[in-house]
């Protein structure tokens, strides 16, 4: 076989943790009926064949019950990721680009930078009726500010750049300057860090849930069910939680492969390697 | 109808500083071309960048045609090439769009700069510096250009490509009545292209 660039192989991968991420939630998506099915008949059966995860105290198949809501997790953390992404590009350009803007939102960036993640994404859930509605605020609201920084001083020290004062002289528009020169340089830090949000933003989804100020407990997530299980740990039923966390940190893992690969191949100083 | 430095004074932004410039006066009429030479770090392109426009003198003014430089909009009728053409062409845009990227320029000026059709899809990284310094020249000499700042725009070149700049870049000036400030070391080369030599006295 020939042998791989690295370009090539950073896209391999890329590819295959995307399908594999795509398939989880095309399952879940699937499964969710099943998910919801108790079945009194087999109750607390440890992992075997049929039932690979094993089955909890309502008879629910539990790997159906862990693909379920890992897609929901990981649906939430898409859209999230997507609001907080977007947010933190139109905050962060727009800080660089006008002055006083930038005192404010520097200021905004880090007031929400200075209070612990979990503790603002859980107070911005109960405020907002907890639910999916609560999680989703809770975590887009909370998760743009590092970003925003990023590409606030990106846009700074491209603003200085010469072939942009140049351009500027040769009379192109303001509206031109900003699509033609400065989003391309942004898109690779932009979309690198839309991806590496999105495990931050799952964990966050499960751990808000797990405590209770997320979604509702007859929904299928992941929270849901960790914390639901923590109560027949102690009963010797360990299956319960063990695999859907280490499915839970699979999928993080994934993510995280994800935006390093992505960014591997966006990065234009690695482009000929 | 001229542009005129009128006691031009300029200290970078750090305290304490002592100003680059000081009093620097300086006019060039349409049709001269005018050397500039000065020991390294005199501030020659600082004194370009004020021409052009690229920063504002902390005394005095730049006239243009007895208005000030910044009163024009659009397309600034100083234009100003910079030494390094790599560093004034954006790295992720093909060569043909920075060229055009204020408006197409005519075919006249690329065949006369020797630019071939096949550089304008590549990207600035794959050019060397004097393939690059024909795209920065052309692209500086749009409708609106009426003077001329070359600050040391030949220095890394090899004599070949110097000479066929120069010779070009004559040519244009005398075709459009263009006024040239030509900075350089090389008083070899200034004292062929030049109509007069003018070199900043060294700091009192």
């Amino acid at each position: 076989m020939r042998r791989l660039n690295q370009r090539q192989r950073a896209l391999l991968l890329l590819l295959l943790a995307a399908a594999v991420l795509l398939a989880i939630t095309l399952a879940g998506a699937l499964l969710t009926g099943r998910a919801m099915e108790t079945d009194f008949s087999r109750l607390n059966l440890a992992p075997d064949l049929p039932y690979l995860f094993g089955t909890d105290w309502m008879g629910r198949d539990m790997f159906a019950r862990t693909l379920t809501g890992l897609s929901l997790s990981i649906r939430i953390g898409a859209l999230t990721a997507c609001v907080s992404a977007v947010i933190a590009l139109v905050l962060g350009v727009a800080a660089a680009l006008n002055r006083k803007l930038d005192a404010v939102f520097s200021w905004c960036i880090d007031l929400f930078l200075g209070i612990p993640h979990i503790l603002l994404v859980m107070l911005i859930s109960l405020a907002f009726g907890r639910g999916f509605l609560g999680v989703v605020a809770g975590v887009s609201l909370s998760h743009w500010p590092s970003l925003a920084r990023l590409l606030r001083g990106e846009v700074l020290q491209l603003r200085q750049a010469p072939y942009l004062r140049l351009a500027r002289k040769l009379g192109v528009p303001r509206r031109d300057l900003i699509r033609r020169h400065l989003l391309p340089h942004l898109l690779p830090q932009f979309l690198t860090g839309l991806i590496l949000q999105f495990p931050h933003a799952i964990l966050h989804e499960a751990s808000v849930t797990f405590l209770g100020f997320g979604l509702s407990s007859e929904q299928p997530a992941i929270g849901v069910i960790l914390s639901e299980s923590m109560r027949y740990l102690t009963t010797g039923r360990w299956w319960l939680a063990l695999f859907p966390g280490l499915a839970l940190v699979g999928v993080v893992l994934l993510f995280a492969a994800l935006g390093e690969q992505a960014r591997r191949l966006l990065d234009p100083s690695s482009i000929h390697q | 109808m001229s542009l005129e430095a009128k006691s031009l004074t300029f200290r970078y932004r750090r305290r304490g500083q002592s100003p680059v410039l000081e009093g620097v006066n300086l006019t060039l009429e349409p049709g001269e071309r005018v050397g500039l030479s000065a020991p390294s770090g005199r501030g020659k392109t600082t004194l370009c960048k004020l021409l052009a426009g690229y920063e504002r003198p902390v005394q005095g003014t730049v006239l243009l045609d007895g208005r000030p430089l910044e009163q024009y909009k659009g397309a600034c009728p100083v234009q100003m090439i910079w030494q390094h053409p790599e560093t004034v062409l954006d790295p992720l845009l093909p060569l043909g769009v920075s060229l055009n990227e204020a408006g197409a320029v005519e075919e006249r000026l690329l065949e006369e700069l020797h630019i071939q059709p096949g550089w304008l899809t590549r990207y600035p990284q794959e050019l060397s510096g004097g393939e690059l310094q024909r795209f920065c020249i052309a692209r500086a000499l749009g409708p609106a250009t009426r003077y001329l700042l070359c600050d040391e725009i030949t220095a890394m070149l090899d004599l070949i490509t110097q000479t066929q700049i120069w010779d070009f870049l004559l040519r244009e000036a005398q075709r459009r009545n263009l006024g040239l400030l030509i900075v350089s070391h090389s008083a070899p080369l200034l004292e062929r292209v030049c109509t007069r030599i003018q070199s900043l006295s060294p700091i009192p």
